[in-house]
């Protein structure tokens, strides 16, 4: 652990990219195989089954800091993580001891289903054994959300720079269903078995930001289709397994039980990267209708037959067992309409491309996306095979400009995290005749140096406290951009915003030239 | 005990409201201080403590900005403290030894050392037997320069709470400074300079005062213009450069600078660097890492949970006031502890206060 605790020190304390893949290179060589296993597990998003909830560890910790419990809840928002407040609370430890990160978890995992005193002994046992900077790490452990500032694509780069395997081998061979308790490091990392594939999912390949589609050369190199607003996915058909796959490598198959005729009908070895959506009369619906099933295991009819999901197929990853990312696109999407085509009637279609001769028609036809339910268009380059991740050149998405609204700040709120001590979470309201009514909330877009500013601003304008929330005077305009408004019978604006955030603020503008809840309304679909 | 702390309460949030009552309001007898939106005042001697806005007469606990500010007609603080205080502000101040008791209108005041930087007092006022102490800023472990913490015996409390929260507990300042002789050293032999931010009247003295001085140890102006002050009081203080502009490149050098000047050209002018903070608030990874720095040093010049504690603890007062930092929880963690205890909203900034200095 105490090895463990170092590595996320150096991941911790530098940006610099290459500084974090230096350090985790080394760790993958020097630590031993059932630690390095965990760290792969950690760093992609697995973790070990949770043995103690949080409201266990807070009564724990209170209990050996020797304070109640309710000033550890007022100290918890201020340091703005729960593992990190228990580190700093609890009295130091009066033992030490340097055993493998693999054991630790271990022992974690044995305590699941234990009575609660007894996971509580082995907790403060183990608490008091361990220094502040490793009493965070195994808080982490139990908590989850381990994040340590390296993505899946630096620790894939790491792992191949300690083993030698090529890069896009590796982060193949670390995508699916895998832990550390099913696998060994050996088992997972150097050996290449096609057989073992089951359900294994292909790394996504994902696309950048389009400015200046002139700067792409001639239009006939390209495919454009709708970017559609739903949940990406990877569909799955191979020997013994049928899967659906989201972004975030979560197994989604049972989720969406509309999808389960296609196991009967698509060939063995097939996989398909496609949009997920709620669909209606031969078009999507707005991605609250699939919001409303996310997230729910059991799907109830109603929703099933309100918002039936159907996914539209964008690439062919696999046919026939073959690897078919190496290929150019154009054979790609050939292979998968002929493969579509050859199907009955079932909840899966290709999503069609959008045909142009001209950029500046191009553009014309992207104004046209919100109207088919699309957020914009992407663009790929035909002649270009499916990359592993974020590879610059041949996928851009070209996003439709965001709607924007004027704004005044009412009431603010403490971040957490890196932003426990500022406040950035912020309370916006549209005039509404006379009154103010409060609309969205948002959290991200100013700077550090002008989250900075308003925090000053705030504390010396609080008009009242509700525990972390301040009511300041309704002063400071801002401009919220968002990408798409829906009714809300839930709000008490009556409407709701899709990912809203600061674009600007607006120093220059009175409270009185603010946007009014009728402009909102008026956006509505 | 809610009730009989409305009063000075009201006064004292009033001024966010915009209709602040002014300092006439009415004060209980035994109030021997009361919080106006001026400042902490004392009827009987008429005079105010750190006030915020312009006053006739002003007690100052320290030099620092939120504390001592321009602008009031006469000044008067500890001889140690003087220095700082006519530097910063250009003023005349009237100076009075630790301990000496001066008698002002109906009271009785005397000045005690509070630790937190050289000459910085806790202030104790005395009107027909009932003592109060106002706290200023304070940190109970000794640091090698300033005169040490004094608990004093007092009815009433008004203590500073920056750090009235129980996930701050400093280690010995021992165990600090060893860390960053060790961060010099380590970025000495890799021929990188080490730049430490430190608020300029206290904490970069109080490094300077007990760094392993290892190689060069170049000044940020503000920081040399108050080593100056404090040397010609007689502080020892290591040898120390102003970098000035015709300081270039140095490596291996030790630079302290205000906060202000971490991650700015300025603090790359003498080569490849290490840029490290040391503040108290060092303590939360998240802090740091907004800052965007990679080293911290968990170093301050206000008490921790425990030095609040026991400091509050020694006064054996039964009713203590807390200002500036965690009120709320530590008011009522006070309480708990069978504290008559309340909040007084004051315009101290605790430890964020020097961190707005501007660079040369």
């Amino acid at each position: 652990m105490i090895r463990f605790a170092a590595l996320f020190d150096v991941l911790d304390r530098t940006t610099k990219t290459n500084a974090k893949v230096a350090a985790l290179a080394d760790y993958f060589r020097e630590a031993p195989e059932p630690d390095r296993l965990w760290t792969i597990a950690l760093l992609s998003g697995r973790r070990p089954k949770r043995a103690v909830n949080s409201t266990e560890l807070r009564i724990w910790a209170s209990e050996a800091a020797g304070i109640p419990l309710w000033l550890f809840e007022e100290a918890y928002p201020i340091v703005g993580d729960l593992s990190e407040t228990i580190s700093l609370i609890l009295p130091p430890a009066t033992r030490t001891a340097d055993r493998p990160l693999a054991d630790w978890i271990a022992d974690l995992i044995a305590l699941t289903g234990q009575p609660a005193d007894v996971r509580q002994a082995a907790i403060l046992d183990a608490w008091d054994r361990l220094t502040t900077p490793e009493r965070f790490l195994f808080n982490k452990l139990i908590t989850g959300g381990f994040r340590m500032g390296v993505s899946q694509g630096l620790m894939t780069r790491a792992l191949s720079q300690a083993t030698g395997i090529e890069e896009t081998a590796l982060a193949h061979r670390l995508m699916g269903d895998w832990t550390p308790t099913t696998t060994t490091y050996a088992r997972l990392v150097q050996t290449n078995d096609p057989a073992s594939e089951g359900s294994r999912p292909y790394p996504f390949a994902l696309a950048t930001a389009l400015d200046d589609p002139e700067a792409l050369g001639a239009p006939q190199e390209w495919l454009a289709e709708w970017k559609w607003d739903g949940i990406r996915g990877q569909l799955i058909k191979r020997p013994g397994a049928f899967a659906l796959w989201s972004r975030g490598e979560e197994l989604i198959t049972d989720r969406f039980p509309e999808f389960a005729p296609l196991a009967d009908f698509l060939p063995e070895g097939t996989v398909i990267d496609g949009e997920v959506l709620a669909w209606g009369d031969n078009a999507p619906l707005p991605f609250a209708q699939l919001q409303k099933r996310i997230g729910r295991l059991n799907v109830p009819k109603k929703l099933l037959t309100e918002a039936p999901a159907h996914m539209l197929a964008y690439d062919l990853l696999e046919q026939d067992g073959e690897d078919l990312r190496p290929l150019p696109l154009s054979d790609r999407r050939a292979r998968l309409d002929a493969l579509i085509a050859g199907l009955p009637q079932l909840p899966l279609a290709i999503s069609p491309a959008v045909s142009f001769d001209a950029w500046p028609a191009l553009a014309g036809l992207r104004e046209t996306a919100r109207d088919r339910g699309a957020e914009g268009l992407m663009v790929k380059r035909l002649a270009a095979p499916y990359h592993v991740g974020r590879k610059r050149g041949d996928w851009w998405k070209w996003k439709l400009d965001p709607y924007t609204v004027d704004c005044v700040m009412i009431y603010a709120q403490s971040g957490s995290g890196r932003r426990a001590t500022l406040f950035t979470d912020f309370t916006f309201a549209v005039k509404d005749g006379d009154d103010l009514v409060p609309f969205t909330k948002a959290y991200s877009g100013l700077t550090d140096a002008e989250f900075g500013e308003i925090t000053n601003w705030v504390k010396r304008n609080t008009l009242e406290k509700f525990g972390p929330v301040r009511r300041v005077p309704p002063v400071q305009v801002f401009e919220i951009a968002f990408e798409g408004i829906q009714a809300s019978s839930r709000h008490k604006s009556g409407i709701a915003l899709r990912f809203p955030r600061m674009s600007r603020w607006r120093r220059d503008k009175p409270v009185s030239e603010i946007d009014t809840l009728d402009n909102l309304r008026a956006l509505l679909p | 005990m809610g009730a009989r702390f409305t009063g000075p309460k009201i006064a004292a949030t009033a001024r966010f409201l915009g209709s602040g009552p002014g300092q006439t309001a009415s004060y209980l007898s035994d109030m021997v201080l009361s919080f106006t939106d001026r400042g902490i005042f004392c009827e009987a001697g008429g005079f105010f403590i750190d006030p915020w806005r312009p006053v006739d007469k002003a007690l100052i606990t320290h030099g620092h900005s939120d504390h001592a500010r321009a602008g009031h007609r006469r000044y008067m603080a500890t001889e140690a403290a003087a220095p700082a205080i006519r530097h910063r502000l250009g003023v005349k101040v009237d100076t009075v030894a630790f301990g000496e008791v001066r008698r002002i209108g109906g009271a009785d005041v005397s000045f005690h050392p509070a630790g937190h930087v050289p000459g910085s007092a806790q202030i104790r006022v005395e009107v027909a037997g009932e003592v109060w102490v106002v706290s200023g800023d304070y940190k109970t472990e000794p640091d090698g320069l300033s005169e040490p913490f004094e608990p004093v015996r007092c009815h009433a409390f008004i203590s500073e709470c920056t750090f009235g929260l129980p996930v701050f507990n400093w280690q010995p300042q021992a165990a600090i400074m060893a860390q960053i002789n060790a961060w010099w050293a380590a970025n000495a032999a890799e021929g990188r300079v080490s730049v430490i931010g430190a608020y300029s009247l206290g904490k970069a003295q109080r490094i300077l005062a007990n760094v392993d001085p290892i190689g060069p140890i170049l000044t940020h102006g503000a920081v040399e213009a108050t080593n100056r002050v404090l040397r010609e009081q007689g502080l020892r203080l290591p040898d120390t450069t102003w970098a000035g502009p015709d300081v270039g490149v140095t490596p291996g050098a030790l630079v302290v600078a205000p906060p202000s000047a971490l991650g700015t050209p300025w603090a790359s002018r003498f080569g490849p660097s290490a840029q490290a903070f040391a503040s108290g608030w060092m303590a939360l990874r998240g802090v740091r890492r907004r800052r965007g720095l990679s080293q911290g040093f968990v170093m301050s010049d206000h008490a921790d949970w425990r030095g609040l504690n026991d400091a509050i603890c020694a006064t054996g007062a039964e009713r203590v006031f807390v200002t500036h930092g965690y009120t709320a929880p530590f008011r009522r963690w006070l309480a708990d502890q069978g504290y008559d205890a309340g909040v007084v909203e004051t315009e101290y900034e605790g430890d964020d206060a020097e961190d707005i200095e501007v660079i040369e």
